[in-house]
């Protein structure tokens, strides 16, 4: 009986000291939120800047009109792409140009987990990119998601709540990714409960 | 009196030209179709379509006193429209005329000549069509200017003595060109910019100060000074015989068009969606105020208040959660607010003179992504520093 029953304690303090583990990262943004404001503050102002775009016709090929940052004909209309990053795991990249500015986003991913739920997720929304408009279907390499906006989106839609979107999507991901892996977590912890009570008895 | 603000589409305006009387208006809504709309009161109304254009409109030039349109399109081609009567109705209708351009590339800009008798394109096959009529075949016949252009030439404008061509370009550059075609033009006088003038003679080449696309380029009224505007945020005003340029790098984003009222005065415009007034002379130019009086169009703003939903939803409280959350410095631009400060809601794409003299301009007319025209006076200026003072930077 003590056996079984340090048996069953083992996983538990296992999961409870991960649950500890879990705890911390919830209770983390408040105090990582004053390292957030300046990042997204740099964010959003580079992307303000960045999103003065306009109707550019092609200069490669006849009668087209293409975003020079995917075609890249013409490397005069190309500025500097720059990065902005907030540690080794978290950063954006923003290539702008003449009609379109390409912004890519690397999520922060701590263990396997978090790794394999942002692909999940990323992976989500890229299959869906036509429903988010600006979203590439593809990320650029070194980074988990992309967007591309042309001089058409700023055109129809309103410059400043584009950024807003761009700026609420890297502050949601975060969220959603953690709250993503504690649901996961206490979902095996339940599993692992119900499975090891079977040898309990 | 505060600017006239006429909502002429919820689309794009993407260029916007008037006839000789500022009863007619030339505008395309960012398509293949130009449209002419008539004055009525307070209102314009649609009185004509120009439909010939197979891809998006780039720019619409109308010659006062010829009373003849000119519109170049991304399909490569520009026509000259001519109001002719109708031989079955005897109603006066705009007929077109191709011009044989000649690029195979987009037309961007083009413009009339003062003498109406030569127009420029701008094109994207990196040359400028200059376009005279040929009256043995009843068309308009081009001759390119080439060299050196290296891209996308963005804008071209017109010396006042019919021959001198000013061109900001994709390549950084601002030139300014003979376009002087011997079968149209007596010998120019000598000016500033030179005494012999062929055709394609390069007059001056001036870069902008740190590398960005010139988008707008416009002769003063006396033709001896040149402005341009250019996307690293600056405008440049090149005095030729130094030659002396004084560049004006502002902290806002940058202007695409600009226009001379005074031969001291320039009014310029773009992405930062208000007109900026820039003075000065040969010794100096600085930004002296803008033409939007912020101050008016937030009034308009006040009854946007969002309703106190809960305990925490008030307006401060939304403040310090943006600037926490979203690093949203300044309240003007907070979540459910679609308003944007300044009378134009977007990126102004054209801003020409409007009324009086070259040389004393009095109103300027503005056309934007936002679908708006608005008509501002030129000597209503607000002071910079009265904008800047209601905005915390950080």
């Amino acid at each position: 009986m003590s056996t079984t029953c340090s048996q069953r304690q083992t996983p538990t303090r296992h999961l409870g000291a991960k649950r500890a583990n879990t705890l911390k990262a919830e209770r983390r943004p408040s105090i990582m939120s004053n390292v957030l404001r300046p990042y997204l503050a740099a964010v959003r102002s580079t992307l303000t800047a960045a999103l003065t775009l306009e109707n550019f016709s092609s200069q490669v090929v006849e009668r087209h009109n293409k975003p020079e940052i995917e075609a890249g004909g013409s490397k005069e209309v190309l500025l500097n792409p720059l990065i902005i990053s907030r540690n080794e795991n978290e950063r954006v990249l923003i290539e702008p140009s003449v009609n379109s500015i390409r912004l890519s986003i690397k999520i922060k991913q701590a263990d396997e987990i978090e790794r394999i739920l942002c692909h999940k997720f990323t992976r989500f929304m890229m299959q869906r990119a036509e429903n988010f408009i600006v979203l590439r279907r593809k990320p650029v390499q070194g980074y988990d998601i992309s967007f591309l906006i042309t001089n058409t989106h700023s055109e129809t839609m309103l410059k400043h709540k584009i950024v807003d979107f761009i700026i609420q999507f890297m502050e949601e991901v975060d969220k959603e990714i953690s709250e993503m892996k504690l649901s996961l977590n206490a979902r095996a912890r339940t599993v692992a409960e119900s499975y090891l009570t079977a040898f309990n008895a | 009196m505060p600017p006239s603000v006429f909502s002429l589409s919820q689309t794009p305006v993407t260029c916007h030209s008037f006839d000789a009387n500022r009863q007619q208006l030339a505008v395309s809504f960012n398509s293949n179709d130009a449209q002419i709309l008539t004055r009525k009161g307070n209102e314009w109304t649609a009185t004509e379509t120009l439909a010939e254009h197979d891809k998006t409109i780039t720019s619409i030039d109308w010659a006062p006193n010829s009373n003849r349109i000119v519109t170049s399109s991304q399909d490569r081609n520009a026509y000259v429209w001519q109001q002719t009567p109708d031989p079955e109705t005897g109603a006066l209708i705009w007929k077109p005329t191709l011009v044989l351009l000649r690029i195979n590339r987009a037309a961007t800009h083009v413009r009339w000549s003062p003498k109406e008798d030569k127009f420029a394109v701008a094109s994207g096959a990196r040359a400028i069509a200059v376009c005279s009529f040929d009256p043995e075949n009843n068309w308009w016949v081009s001759k390119h200017l080439k060299k050196p252009i290296r891209s996308t030439v963005l804008a071209v404008d017109w010396h006042p003595n019919n021959v001198l061509l000013a061109a900001g370009s994709a390549d950084m550059k601002a030139r300014v060109f003979s376009a002087y075609i011997k079968e149209v033009d007596e010998k120019p006088a000598p000016s500033v910019w030179g005494s012999r003038l062929p055709f394609n003679v390069l007059c001056g080449e001036y870069s902008s100060p740190a590398g960005g696309w010139v988008h707008a380029v416009s002769f003063s009224p006396s033709g001896d000074v040149l402005a341009f505007a250019s996307h690293d945020s600056s405008i440049s005003i090149v005095y030729p015989g130094g030659p002396v340029i004084h560049n004006i790098k502002m902290s806002s984003l940058p202007f695409v068009t600009l226009t001379w009222t005074a031969e001291d005065s320039v009014v310029a415009a773009g992405h930062d969606c208000q007109p900026t007034v820039f003075s000065g002379s040969d010794a100096g130019w600085q930004a002296v105020g803008t033409l939007d009086d912020s101050k008016s169009s937030s009034s308009a703003r006040s009854g946007f208040g969002s309703s106190p939903v809960g305990r925490l939803n008030s307006t401060a409280f939304n403040t310090f959660r943006d600037a926490d959350t979203r690093g949203q410095a300044s309240a003007g631009a907070s979540g459910g607010d679609t308003k944007v400060l300044t009378i134009h809601q977007n990126t102004i794409t054209s801003v020409r003179p409007y009324e009086g003299q070259p040389g004393q301009v009095t109103k300027v007319s503005t056309t934007g992504v936002d679908g708006n025209l608005v008509i501002w006076d030129v000597n209503e200026v607000a002071s910079l520093a009265a904008q800047f003072g209601g905005i915390h930077l950080k």
